[in-house]
C-alpha cells in the first residue's frame, strides 16, 4: 500500500522505505469487513425489497425489507466510524430484529421457507461475528469510577500564582506609555 | 529516519523514511530533538479533517537543532543553531505576514489552489495537516525540513530544556492569542471550554493577562486538577450545569470574556442532545463539525462580550444561534495562531521564570511510542493530558 502512497508524494518529500506494525487489532479488519458488508446489504434491502420478498416468500412486507435497509446502512456507517463499537452493538441488535421477521415468515405453507431456514443459519453466523467484533472493540476508556493521577502542584509559575496575578496588575495599573 | 506516518483512520505508523532534503535556497534541515503530539493531530488520527494521504507524516510542534542549510538562507541560520519550529510556515514578506498576520501568508502554501477553493482564500502551510494546508512533511520523524526557514523559525538560546521550549511552536502561542483576543479587562471574567493542553496555556495566559478571574470547563479529573492548579475556578460538565454554575460564578452577569479550546470535536453526551444530532451528522457527513461549545457560550456570554476560538473547526457547522449572537452584541475572534507574533514576548517570559509551560507534560517516550500514544492521549487513558515524543 505504501508503495501506492509514494506515487503521490511531493518530489523530494521522504518516501516510505520500510513500513511500521500497525496497531490496528483483527477485531478492528473485522468491524471494517462488517461495516462494509451492513452497507451492501442495506442497499440490496432498500433498492430491491421485492426481490429479497420474493426469495424468502414473504411477498407484501417490501416496506418493512426497505426500513430494515436503512437500518443495515446506518449500522454500517457507524462501524466504519471511530465510534464502531456503537455500530457494532446496534447491528447485533438488528441481527434479532432480522431473526425474529424470518422467523415469522417460516410458516408451513410458505414455499421458500427452506431459503428462510439459510437465510436464519446466515444471520446466526453473522451475529456471533457481530457480537465478537463489538466485545473486542470496546472503548478502551478507563471507567469514569477509576482512578487518576491529579496534577495539582503543576501550576506553570515558577514563582507562584499571586506573584503572576500581583504582576499582572501592576501592569494594568501602571500600562506602557 | 523514523517518522510517525498517517496510513488512515486510527491507523499511525512509525515507518522508515527516506531523509529530507534541501529543495529550495530558503529551505533548512533540522535534527528533531524534541516534538510533541497536539490535540489536533488527533482529528486527524479520527480523519475528521479532509485532505490527509497515506504516507503523510505527521506533527507540528517540533524544535531541534539546525544541520543543513540552504544558499538563500542568507545568515540567518546556521549549522548548530537551535531552533523551534512554529507550526505555521510564513515568508516574513508577503502582505499578510508584513501585517503580523502569519497564519495566513499567501505564499507558503504548495497546494494553495485547494485551500482556495475550500475556504476562499489560502491560508500559510502548515507542518503535518492535510494537503489544504500544502501537505507538508510534519515533525514527528528524525528530521525535518524547514521551509522558508529564513523566517521560519523561533531561535532560542542554549541552557532552557527543549520541555521548556518546546510549546512555542504551538499551544503555547495558541493559548496566549486566545486571551490576547479577548481584550482581557482587570474586571473580567474569562471562561475557558477545554483543559486540554492548549486550555490550560488559555488559563495560565489569561492570569497572565490580569483576569479578575478564570473559570475552567472540562470534565476530566487529572485537567481540572491542572486548572486549578493554575488558578482557574473549574466547573465539571458531567456533574454540574455549566449555565447555572457560570450564573453563580458571576452573579448572573455571564462571563465577559469566553474562549473555545475544543473545537471541532466537543464531548458527546446523552444529556445533551444537540451533540447526539452532531455526531450522528457527522457521521453521515451532513456535518463536519460539533459546535456545542460554540452555542453554549454565545448563550452564555455577557451581552457585549468576545468570544474568542482557539479550538480547529474545519468545515461546516449547523444550528449556531445566530440570533443570540447578533442581538447580544457578542464579538468572535477566531483563527490559526500567527505564532512569531508572540513568541518574542512569550520566550522573554520563559527566560525570567515568569511561566513554566513544561507543566503541562505528563508522558515522554521515545519516538517508536507515538502510535501507541495517539491511543493513549485520544483514549484519555492513564491521566495523559500532554505526549512528547524523543526521536
Amino acid at each position: 500500500m505504501f508503495h501506492f502512497s509514494n506515487f503521490v508524494r511531493t518530489e523530494g518529500d521522504p518516501k516510505i522505505v520500510e513500513g511500521g506494525p500497525s496497531l490496528k487489532r483483527p477485531a478492528d479488519q473485522l468491524a471494517r469487513a462488517l461495516g462494509w458488508f451492513s452497507i451492501g446489504l442495506g442497499l440490496v434491502e432498500f433498492l430491491a425489497p421485492r426481490r429479497v420478498t420474493e426469495t424468502l416468500g414473504m411477498e407484501g412486507h417490501e416496506t418493512m425489507v426497505r426500513a430494515f435497509g436503512v437500518r443495515e446502512i446506518l449500522a454500517g456507517i457507524m462501524s466504519l466510524s471511530v465510534d464502531k463499537n456503537a455500530g457494532l452493538w446496534a447491528r447485533v441488535g438488528g441481527d434479532g430484529l432480522d431473526a425474529a421477521a424470518l422467523l415469522s415468515g417460516l410458516t408451513p405453507d410458505n414455499p421458500k421457507k427452506g431459503n428462510i431456514a439459510l437465510a436464519l443459519l446466515m444471520v446466526g453466523g453473522i451475529a456471533m461475528l457481530d457480537y465478537r467484533a463489538a466485545q473486542d472493540t470496546k472503548p478502551r476508556r478507563p471507567p469514569r469510577d477509576a482512578r487518576r493521577k491529579l496534577y495539582p502542584n503543576r501550576s506553570g509559575f515558577p514563582k507562584g500564582i499571586e506573584n503572576a496575578r500581583t504582576a499582572a496588575k501592576q501592569i494594568a495599573a501602571h500600562p506602557k506609555a | 529516519m523514523k517518522a510517525l506516518v498517517w496510513h488512515g483512520k486510527e491507523d499511525i505508523r512509525c515507518d522508515t523514511v527516506t531523509d529530507p532534503e534541501i529543495q529550495d535556497p530558503r529551505d533548512a534541515i533540522i535534527k528533531v530533538t524534541s516534538c510533541a503530539i497536539c490535540g489536533s493531530d488527533l482529528h486527524l488520527f479520527h480523519n475528521f479533517i479532509p485532505g490527509m494521504m497515506p504516507g503523510d507524516i505527521m506533527g507540528h510542534e517540533t524544535m531541534g537543532e539546525v544541520v543543513e542549510v540552504g544558499s538563500g538562507i542568507d545568515g540567518k541560520l546556521k549549522k548548530g543553531d537551535r531552533i523551534v519550529v512554529p507550526f505555521t510556515i510564513i515568508c516574513g514578506e508577503c502582505d499578510q505576514c508584513k501585517r503580523g498576520n502569519f497564519s495566513v501568508c499567501e505564499t507558503t502554501n504548495r497546494k494553495r489552489h485547494l485551500a482556495d477553493k475550500v475556504f476562499g482564500h489560502t491560508t500559510a502551510g502548515l507542518f503535518g495537516y492535510t494537503h489544504l494546508t500544502g501537505g507538508y512533511p510534519g515533525g514527528q520523524a528524525e528530521y525535518l525540513r524547514v521551509p522558508y526557514a529564513d523566517a521560519t523559525h523561533i531561535k532560542v538560546p542554549a541552557g532552557i530544556p527543549d520541555e521548556q521550549l518546546l510549546f512555542l511552536s504551538d499551544i503555547f502561542p495558541t493559548g496566549w492569542q486566545a486571551a490576547v483576543q479577548c481584550d482581557i479587562e482587570p474586571t473580567d471574567t474569562v471562561a475557558i471550554w477545554g483543559c486540554g493542553p492548549v486550555g490550560q496555556m488559555a488559563i495560565r495566559s489569561a492570569i497572565l493577562l490580569g483576569a479578575n478571574q478564570v473559570i475552567a470547563i472540562d470534565c476530566l479529573p487529572e485537567r481540572l486538577s491542572m486548572a486549578e492548579a493554575g488558578g482557574a475556578t473549574t466547573i465539571n460538565f458531567e456533574t454540574e450545569s455549566v449555565l447555572e454554575r457560570l450564573k453563580e460564578l458571576t452573579d448572573g452577569k455571564g462571563p465577559e470574556k469566553c474562549i473555545d479550546c475544543v473545537g471541532m470535536e466537543s464531548h458527546v453526551m446523552a444529556s445533551l442532545p444537540d451533540t447526539l444530532l452532531d455526531r450522528a451528522k457527522q457521521m453521515v457527513m451532513a456535518e463536519s463539525d460539533r459546535p456545542h461549545v460554540l452555542r453554549e457560550m454565545i448563550y452564555v456570554c455577557r451581552p457585549g462580550g468576545v468570544i474568542s476560538v482557539a479550538g480547529v473547526y474545519s468545515g461546516l457547522s449547523d444550528m449556531l444561534p445566530m440570533g443570540a449572537f447578533m442581538n447580544k452584541g457578542l464579538t468572535m475572534r477566531t483563527g490559526q495562531t500567527h505564532v512569531n507574533r508572540w513568541t518574542d514576548d512569550l520566550l522573554r517570559r520563559i527566560e525570567e521564570g515568569e511561566i513554566d509551560p513544561s507543566f503541562v507534560i505528563t508522558h515522554t517516550v521515545p519516538l517508536e511510542q507515538g502510535p501507541e500514544m495517539y491511543q493513549v492521549f485520544r483514549d484519555k487513558r492513564d491521566s495523559c493530558v500532554k505526549v512528547v515524543l524523543r526521536p
